[in-house]
């Protein structure tokens, strides 16, 4: 926990946690953000001041603030009292960095849980202890068990409503943990809080003397980015950005005889380490070759894991222009035309069956044809056939691709399954897809 | 650099630092590869620096494929100025400059009462960027900057008048960057959206970048105003009242000069700048830029006007 701010471990080497939280305004989203930046010594003195400013204009008494302030940087949002785009926050304790995306619960919710997401490690889910899992819950626990975040954290809030009694709260956490059961997070982290009194916000509570896990705080120190988790078991894979050959002009002070002959693919590792030495599959060239250099600015590398970005020298001159996919030999997908995928639609024109699109997967971009198979009802948790998803919507689509692709299955190859579904005509990203294989997504 | 001495081995879970430099050298190589004229707006400031320092890796042995820009307000730091033209100079890339003061002498823009100049730049960009034939715009813009700035996105859509529209930002989902844009329209890219502050003084410190040294202490003429020091110099004059003192200042912002206060310190290193920044308990913004003290939606209003 982070007292007095501390120059040696605020500048020494830390990790890097991204996290996301959802949950509406009514469940004390704005102000569990605000006490964790606060009780992290996040907000500066300027920005409190300004807050506190704010909060007395608005009629909050005694010093007690707007937390929601500190996030909604839109001067709509703060005339409206609503949010309604993600906000970025950025904060750090002696052990660990964190990006903080703020996912506002209002209005376009899904494509503001999505965006906030997809980037994350981690996704806080919140909830009010009072009323429990709602639809809402249901479908936040869905949209993050869909897009395979690593860690899921459900914040049982405004625990001090209830008396801080355990029976009331083991009630909640039961139900709570069938609901996250039954959508496939068995391993979700529930956490009882108060975010306005900070109960087991930043440190561990005394009035919930019942509850022997970490604070949020502390779970959140501890967590390993998805990286860590999985940079040794996932095989490698690189989505070709550029072919970097410095004849047309090489970077000032190098001699032109070494680079004579030098090139080699760009691309930020998606999945897994590359070695020197690998085996790796080449899309679309369908041919097998090796890595005979990962080079940085820095210097060479012998291996680069997920997230580095590199260049990638290979033992055969073999086409890689752009759009290109390298993988770990043996790993790559099977090129698909057919992609059956589980969209989210972002606009409130949504998504139709018959809609011509741009899909954007890694580095191509190709035109598809969207059919839509089935819409989610979070009423029931059942499947419908539809023919039309709405803003909001979550449900299943058929997309034909013009060129095949080797779209991943959603967490072979890190977050590679994903991919935008674009508007040709406006160029406006209408929806996000997962590809998701034919016998999940209708349950 | 050479592709020649023995490789590094790295093994050990990614840095807060190496996982932010590889996201900004994923963005640079993105834009690269997907716009046909970027630029890089460059003021010398420590955050174009760094994407500027950034970009050169991003290519690495190739040089940067595109050129520097700047506007000029014509009340900048000579040292800056200086700092800008040796800089472009050092990376072997064109510098373009458009000026703030030709506007004013040929009456395109008239002086603002209170002399700053930061809000004069938007035209001369506008016109740049449309002279220029630039679709992309590299800007080193930081999320936890301002409140406005949290909110955007990292390759920003403008219209034809460089305007951002907040309320309708194309989602940005897991590293895919989408930068479709129609004739007239641009594309601002703030690679560096997710550094902060403290994160762009430690880059600098581990790669060991060149700043202009006004980022560092030095003794100058200054006098305080609304609890900052000004310089003293043609463009900033002390009031009656405002007495003149030498002290040790340094500046946190690097902007145009009618607008950019300092702080005192004593922090004449890059290790004692970081230990500074560290345990600040004022934004940078907050403590040095007088255009951003006018109102809680300074940025915001001046982003919607075509502002970086």
């Amino acid at each position: 926990m982070t007292t007095t701010p501390d120059t040696t471990a605020a500048t020494q080497t830390t990790t890097l946690l991204r996290f996301a939280t959802a949950g509406s305004v009514d469940d004390g989203k704005s102000t569990l953000v605000g006490r964790l930046l606060h009780d992290a010594k996040a907000i500066l003195a300027d920005q409190l001041e300004a807050v506190t400013r704010t909060s007395a204009e608005r009629g909050f008494v005694g010093g007690e603030f707007d937390f929601a302030l500190l996030t909604d940087g839109l001067r709509a949002e703060r005339e409206q009292g609503i949010t309604i785009d993600v906000a970025y926050r950025y904060f750090a304790t002696d052990r660990r960095s964190f990006i903080l995306a703020d996912c506002p619960g209002h209005v376009q919710y899904t494509r503001n849980m999505v965006t906030g997401a997809t980037t994350a490690d981690a996704v806080v889910v919140l909830i009010d202890a009072r009323t429990g899992a709602t639809e809402q819950t249901r479908r936040h626990l869905t949209v993050v068990q869909r897009l395979g975040i690593a860690h899921v954290i459900v914040a049982i809030n405004k625990i001090d409503l209830l008396g801080y009694d355990h029976v009331a709260y083991a009630k909640v956490e039961a139900e709570v943990k069938e609901l996250a059961e039954e959508i496939g997070l068995d391993t979700a982290h529930l956490i009882p809080v108060s975010a306005l009194a900070g109960d087991n916000v930043a440190a561990a509570s005394e009035n919930t003397p019942w509850y022997s896990g970490p604070s949020l705080l502390e779970l959140l120190e501890t967590l390993p980015s998805k990286e860590e988790d999985t940079a040794d078991l996932e095989p490698f894979r690189l989505d070709v950005q550029s072919v970097l050959r410095p004849q047309g002009g090489l970077a000032p002070g190098l001699d032109p005889e070494q680079f004579r002959d030098y090139r080699a693919v760009t691309g930020q590792v998606t999945s897994g380490r590359v070695h020197l030495g690998d085996e790796i599959d080449v899309h679309p060239a369908g041919v097998t070759t090796t890595v005979i250099g990962i080079d940085t600015a820095d210097g060479p590398l012998e291996s680069a894991g997920a997230p580095l970005s590199v260049a990638l020298r290979l033992a055969d001159d073999i086409d890689t222009a752009r759009g290109t996919v390298l993988a770990a030999a043996g790993t790559l997908p099977q090129p698909r035309k057919i992609v059956r995928a589980e969209v989210f639609p972002f606009t409130a024109e949504g998504l139709r069956s018959g809609d011509r699109v741009l899909v954007k997967a890694g580095t191509s971009t190709v035109k598809a044809i969207v059919t839509i198979e089935s819409r989610r009802n979070f009423a029931t948790s059942a499947s419908e056939p539809a023919e039309v998803l709405a803003g909001n919507d979550i449900g299943i689509a058929e997309v034909k691709l013009a060129t095949a692709l080797p779209v991943a299955d959603f967490g072979e190859h890190g977050r590679s399954g994903g991919f935008l579904i674009i508007d040709p005509q406006t160029g406006a990203t209408v929806a996000a897809g997962i590809h998701t294989p034919a016998e999940e997504g209708l349950g | 650099m050479s592709i020649d001495h023995a490789p590094l081995s790295i093994n050990e879970p990614l840095s807060t630092l190496d996982v932010l430099e590889s996201e900004a050298i994923h963005i640079i190589r993105e834009v690269a590869a997907e716009f046909e004229k970027p630029v890089l707006l460059f003021s010398g400031g420590k955050d174009s620096v760094t994407v500027l320092h950034l970009a050169a890796k991003a290519f690495w042995p190739a040089k940067i494929p595109f050129g520097l820009l700047h506007v000029d307000t014509g009340h900048n730091f000579p040292e800056i100025l200086q700092f800008r033209d040796e800089t472009a100079a050092r990376y072997g890339i064109e510098l373009s400059v458009a000026k703030v003061q030709d506007y004013i002498d040929d009456g395109r823009l008239r002086e603002r009462a209170d002399g700053t100049r930061n809000t004069l730049q938007t035209q001369p960009l506008i016109d740049a960027i449309a002279a220029g034939g630039y679709d992309a715009v590299f800007g080193g813009a930081r999320r936890d900057e301002d409140k406005a700035r949290a909110k955007e996105r990292i390759l920003s859509l403008r219209d034809e008048f460089g305007q951002w529209d907040p309320s309708n930002q194309r989602p940005e989902l897991w590293n895919i960057y989408n930068g479709r844009h129609s004739v007239g329209e641009h594309v601002r890219v703030f690679p560096i959206s997710n550094f902060t502050e403290l994160d762009v003084w430690s880059y600098i410190e581990r790669e060991n970048i060149a700043l202009p040294h006004l980022y560092y202490a030095h003794e100058r003429e200054v006098f305080n105003r609304d609890g900052m020091w000004w310089s003293t110099g043609e463009f900033s004059t002390p009031r009656a009242g405002e007495d003149v003192v030498r002290k040790s200042v340094r500046y946190r912002t690097v902007g145009d000069m009618s607008c950019t206060g300092a702080v005192e310190s004593d922090a004449s290193d890059i290790a004692s700048v970081l230990a500074e920044v560290a345990v600040t308990t004022v934004t940078e913004r907050g403590a040095t830029r007088a255009d951003d003290r006018i109102s809680a939606a300074a940025m915001e209003d001046r982003k919607k006007d075509g502002y970086f």
